[in-house]
């Protein structure tokens, strides 16, 4: 092969690797497992926060054409600063929103709740944090839209402006 | 003395398959990855998701479910990142492929350096 072809073929290549390394270090680090996307949400059977006759069964978002399911704690500080925008979104799009109480004390879920106000229309009671495992959390915040019981966006951290349009996206 | 003789065989029998299932737990949480964590497993970490994991899988284990399974289930719900050594599937075979192709086009290329030296 021609020296002249060699040195093109060795300078495309050179480049590519760059182009290719230069993506990776720009990517974004922090992992965001998605796997659940797409899938139906597991089932899970769990006591309401506010009346212990009442469960709440995954069941219910088969039943919903639209639903948002939020997991959150009182002790979660990132949980306070999404919590007017969980207040402002429910008000604003009349969105079903569903709780789950991830690791927390009844009575400071319930006293937050009190003070900050209620968005969801149900809340799940996940003490151990098994349910949150099984739907692929790591932590809370966490949101799920769910479409017939079926997950299909997912948001990892307190809501903001561009999840929330995400979300009203989706609802269309 | 014939009690004592069972007691003694029973104590003994019951810490080999207590150490055993311990041993086995110990290897499965050194193959998690805690992904809330800067490269820990989550045999390493003390997080809160770590400890959550931990409690699952010995829970699962103590149901009668096997390595295999947990995993299975692990990386149905976080992905092949949540293990250290997801093993051989078809989004991994260019990463276990790869050094290998590259080692032989850098053999047959020595191999047909060799060779034109030689002529």
């Amino acid at each position: 092969m021609n020296n002249k072809y060699k040195i093109i073929i060795l300078g495309i290549t050179v480049v590519i690797i760059f182009v290719l390394f230069l993506r990776v270090l720009n990517s974004n680090k922090t992992y965001q497992p998605n796997q659940m996307i797409g899938k139906k949400i597991p089932e899970f059977i769990l006591e309401d926060l506010f009346n212990k006759n009442t469960r709440l069964d995954s069941k219910v978002f088969s039943d919903k054409d639209f639903a948002v399911l939020n997991i959150w704690a009182s002790w979660c500080i990132p949980c306070r600063i999404e919590h007017p925008f969980l207040m402002d979104f429910r008000d604003k799009n009349q969105i079903n929103i569903i709780g789950l109480n991830y690791k927390d004390e009844s009575v400071n879920a319930k006293n937050f709740l009190k003070k900050y106000g209620n968005p969801y229309s149900l809340i799940g009671v996940d003490k151990k944090g098994e349910v949150a495992i099984q739907l692929g959390a790591y932590g809370v915040p966490e949101t799920y839209v769910l479409k017939k019981g079926k997950i299909i966006f997912k948001h990892i951290g307190p809501l903001n402006e561009d999840a929330v349009n995400k979300i009203l996206e989706l609802k269309k | 003395m014939k009690k004592f003789i069972f007691i003694v065989i029973f104590l003994i029998l019951s810490s080999n398959v207590f150490s055993a299932n311990e041993e086995l737990k110990n290897k499965i949480y050194k193959n998690i990855r805690c992904i809330v964590c800067q490269g820990q497993s989550i045999y390493e970490s003390n997080s809160d998701f770590a400890i959550d994991l931990k409690k699952l899988i010995s829970k699962k284990l103590d149901n009668g479910e096997n390595e295999k399974q947990i995993y299975e289930f692990l990386i149905s719900r976080y992905g092949d990142w949540i293990v250290f050594n997801p093993g051989l599937n078809f989004n991994s075979l260019a990463l276990w492929l790869l050094p290998l192709i590259v080692f032989m086009i850098g053999g047959f290329l020595i191999f047909r350096l060799n060779n034109k030296k030689r002529k």
